[in-house]
């Protein structure tokens, strides 16, 4: 098949309804919402079209300056996690047989598709005082009566890392199934043992993906808004929770808007560096 | 007249030029087989040929009809592609009744037209089975069988037999070339195998650099080359330099007798066949030279001397030949008939 | 240790970590008593009854599917002819909306949903039942896209050709050769987008919470009233559901290429 370039206008037809779905319903609402970030607030709980900068210098106060290191912090911390539990488990699972994975895979799809409201509610339940872990422990004799593990800082850690957990694995996957499984072979006939030849062959080879795995857990987590508010306490709010608690409880559309501004800002640095890292990784 | 007619075909992707000013004439009934190294235009000429690609400039005439703006789905030619091209999804009756499925023939007649052309290439029976489980050399028989369907005008094969074992292709080859006889059809296929050409065509057309260097019959291909392109591209052959006269001409390593320059000219390449080249005791030959390797393949052996610096290849069959050594030194001779003065 | 020891440590520990909330939930989920205990008291099944027999359940779980469906479907629509056009010609300036398909997905879903409730409230829609799917449709378009470039990519071009040396134009190639070979990945993508669809909470809430409940909206507002066994028997339901689809593409398609593995061969 050639692959020509469209000439007549019948060609472009295809492009027609995704063109405009797309620009109608993602391009334009985007464009709205960086606006209203500029539009001026009203007491009431309206607002009104503007170009001031009121909702952005909110960002200055220390209160949002500690919400923005927390989210940032904690996300970092869930991708570490990640990335360290997620690194050994898909290279072994790539290595595993085909329906040993695909099992598997099936699973952490499953979860992954997972609605959040279900993880938090199931990790709430486990980490409850009634039926979660710590009657386990108790009827092991390892405590003295059932408490509550939840909420805390730990709780909202477990869970986010639970659901990242199979999306650091599924952006893992590809390139631990691609990776030459005769790489290993070669260092373990230069006599490195497994643990070894994993940390200076496998490892090595794959930092940049581990870098750009990072970064992407890291955006993945950086979305998680209801976790910290079924598992936490209103100081393990995330960005995200702020900005819908601001749009829909405090109705300051503009300060909420702001942020999320500033969210995707965040975000598409993130993505841009991860993009550049994936690319030096063909490169090399 | 009548058949397949290029004019001043060229094409060029991006500026960069892979078939050039190429003119060819077909006559009906012609097996055609574009020869060439990869990377030379071949393809890219077979697929103008079939409206797939566009070429940039020139014409293409059948039966004196111009088809070059004529898209592919219209020109009704039968195509095999390298990698076959079979429809994973449809078994081997559907996808060689295909042609015939989107023309909106009736479903009776469509297998009717699958159990014959499946007759023609030797595959009674198989209508039922998924294109999965046949052998590379049923596949294609199939593929065959499917460009045959509509009985084209012209039969175009793009390095039909490369995926085959060498024993399998010989076999295909001589098949092919036998249908191609019953049906009368013009047949063009590329090919990177001279052997393959050879077996096959009415036809040769060695092409190099988007060019055509050559286009005669096998045997005069390989008789004559018009340039040490072509020479070297079919078979083996020893390249000669010589410098000379209307009187003789003189190689590093002694005189050949009996070769003649054109009128004017000085030096030339000498074009000289391996199985030409006969190894004698020294003195029996104007030009010697010294037996640097001899590789013995069984049916021949093949001698490498080393005649003043250029190195000459002789192939004999072990009977013909004289018991000579390396780091003997010999006679060559060879017949003047047999060596072909190339243009510079 | 040895490697096969190391493995199966590994798994079993991210196994477990995996299930552990997911068989208190199902313990909870058969509870005899309305009471959130574990190990669970008694047993009964009513709990997956009440989802389909309690009216605000069912109706929750009639919209979660309803939106879903009409979702995927609007997904794919979008994904179908872009990665379609994509593949068929060479236009690199359209990469452009392949790159607006795969955005809302890549950036936090807040975002998304801040989008859509700002747009929906300017053009006067907010909380009309049919904007979540509109909503859901956009937000999930990359599984379709990436799942149909994917199946894209693993169509020979010389099968196209080959039908169009045998008369077939660019409309009767679309029918016969393009659709029945990209089938399965168009079949996947709409599964994927359905189930995250049914999963999905925040865009939903923004763009419908106050009128239309689905399924993890009515499970969030039940949680704030306190607990109820039929959340946990929901939440077995969406585990369920997700499994039986995903288990379904792995049965009938190839899932490790499909998730980004080169070869299927093992």
């Amino acid at each position: 098949m050639r692959l020509e370039p469209p000439r007549r206008a019948l060609d472009y037809a295809p492009l027609v309804f995704p063109a405009v779905m797309l620009t109608v319903f993602f391009v334009v609402p985007f464009g709205i919402m960086v606006m209203v970030s500029f539009f001026q607030r009203q007491p009431a709980g309206f607002y009104t079209p503007a170009f001031v900068f009121a909702s952005y210098e909110r960002f200055l106060t220390a209160f949002f300056g500690g919400v923005l290191g927390f989210s940032l912090g904690l996300a970092a911390l869930v991708a570490l996690i990640c990335v360290v539990i997620g690194f050994p488990f898909t290279y072994e699972l790539a290595r595993a047989r085909r329906s040993v994975q695909v099992v598997w895979l099936v699973a952490l799809l499953s979860i992954l598709s997972l609605s959040e409201v279900v993880i938090g509610f199931a990790w709430s339940t486990l980490l409850s005082r009634t039926a979660g872990i710590s009657n386990l422990l108790v009827w092991l004799g390892l405590m003295e009566k059932p408490t509550a593990l939840t909420p805390n800082f730990g709780a909202v850690l477990t869970g986010m890392v639970y659901q990242a957990l199979p999306y650091t694995v599924l952006v893992l996957y590809p390139a631990m199934a691609r990776l030459d499984p005769t790489l290993m072979e070669a260092s373990r006939t230069l006599g490195a043992p497994p643990l070894k030849a994993f940390l200076t062959v496998v490892v090595p080879a794959l930092r940049n993906t581990i870098l750009a795995t990072f970064i992407m857990v890291f955006v993945f987590a950086l979305g998680s808004y209801l976790l910290p508010q079924l598992l936490g306490r209103p100081q393990h709010w995330t960005l995200s929770v702020l900005i819908t608690d601001q749009a829909i409880y405090q109705s300051n559309m503009p300060f909420a808007a702001a942020m999320a501004v500033f969210l995707v800002l965040v975000t598409l640095a993130l993505v841009g560096l991860s993009l550049l890292v994936g690319r030096k990784e063909i490169a090399a | 007249m009548s058949g397949l007619v290029l004019e001043g075909i060229s094409k060029s992707f991006n500026g960069v030029s892979a078939v050039d000013h190429v003119d060819l004439a077909v006559p009906n009934g012609t097996f055609v087989c574009m020869l060439g190294p990869s990377g030379c235009g071949k393809t890219t000429l077979l697929r103008t040929i079939a409206g797939l690609e566009e070429p940039t400039s020139g014409r293409i005439l059948i039966d004196g009809a111009d088809i070059t703006a004529v898209p592919a789905h219209k020109r009704n030619f039968g195509m095999v592609f390298q990698s076959l091209a079979l429809f994973p999804h449809l078994n081997v009756g559907e996808n060689i009744a295909y042609p015939l499925r989107i023309r909106s023939v009736g479903r009776a007649e469509r297998v009717k037209r699958a159990e014959e052309l499946l007759a023609l290439v030797d595959l009674r029976g198989y209508a039922d089975r998924p294109v999965a489980r046949l052998s590379g050399g049923q596949r294609q028989r199939v593929a065959i069988a499917r460009a045959l369907a509509l009985s084209p005008k012209l039969f175009l094969l793009d390095e039909p037999l490369s995926a085959l074992d060498a024993k399998l292709r010989e076999a295909m080859q001589v098949e092919l070339r036998k249908l191609q006889q019953r049906l009368g059809i013009t047949t063009i296929v590329v090919t990177h195998d001279q052997r393959e050409a050879m077996t096959m065509a009415d036809l040769v057309v060695v092409m190099g650099q988007g060019r055509i260097q050559q286009a005669a019959s096998p045997v005069e291909i390989y008789r004559k080359p018009v340039n040490a392109f072509v020479a070297d591209f079919i078979g083996s052959t020893n390249l000669i330099a010589v410098q000379g006269s209307g009187q003789g001409v003189t190689a590093p390593g002694g005189t050949i007798p009996g070769v003649v320059l054109a009128p004017g000219q000085t030096s030339a390449t000498l074009s000289v066949r391996p199985e030409d080249i006969h190894l004698v005791p020294v003195g029996e030959a104007p030009l010697t030279g010294t037996i640097s390797f001899i590789r013995d393949l069984g049916a021949s052996i093949e001698t490498f001397v080393d005649a003043g610096g250029t190195q000459i290849v002789a192939v004999a069959s072990p009977r013909d030949r004289a018991e000579f050594r390396v780091g003997d030194t010999v006679g060559l001779r060879l017949a003047p008939e047999s060596c072909r003065v190339l243009a510079s | 240790m040895s490697a096969t020891l190391f493995r199966r440590c590994l798994f079993t520990l991210v196994a477990v970590f995996l299930a552990a909330p997911l068989i208190v939930i199902a313990g909870v989920s058969v509870n005899g008593q309305r009471t959130l205990v574990f190990p669970p008291v008694g047993f009964s099944t009513r709990w997956y009854g009440d989802i389909f027999a309690d009216a605000a359940w069912r109706s929750a779980l009639t919209a979660s599917v309803t939106v879903a469906t009409l979702a995927a479907a609007l997904a794919v629509a979008v994904a179908f002819p872009l990665s379609w056009f994509l593949w068929r010609r060479h236009a690199p300036w359209a990469r452009v909306f392949q790159i607006l398909g795969t955005a809302p997905f890549v950036l936090p879903p807040v975002i998304t949903a801040l989008g859509f409730l700002t747009f929906w409230t300017s053009v006067g829609a907010y909380g009309q039942p049919w904007t979540v799917v509109i909503a859901h449709g956009i937000f999930f378009v990359t599984l379709p896209l990436v799942t149909l470039s994917l199946g894209f990519a693993s169509i020979d071009r010389a099968l196209v050709e080959a039908a169009s040396t045998m008369g077939a134009d660019d409309r009767t190639i679309l029918r016969t050769i393009v659709l029945p070979l990209i089938r399965p990945y168009l079949i996947s993508g709409f599964a994927f987008a359905f189930v995250l669809s049914l999963n999905e909470y925040i865009v939903a809430y923004m763009a419908v919470g106050f009128t239309l409940e689905t399924l993890p909206i009515k499970i969030f507002n039940s949680l704030r009233y306190g607990y109820t066994p039929t959340m946990a028997a929901v939440s077995i339901l969406f585990v369920a559901v997700a499994a039986l689809i995903f288990g379904l593409i792995a049965r009938f398609g190839d899932l490790p290429k499909l998730l980004g593995a080169w070869s299927s061969r093992n």
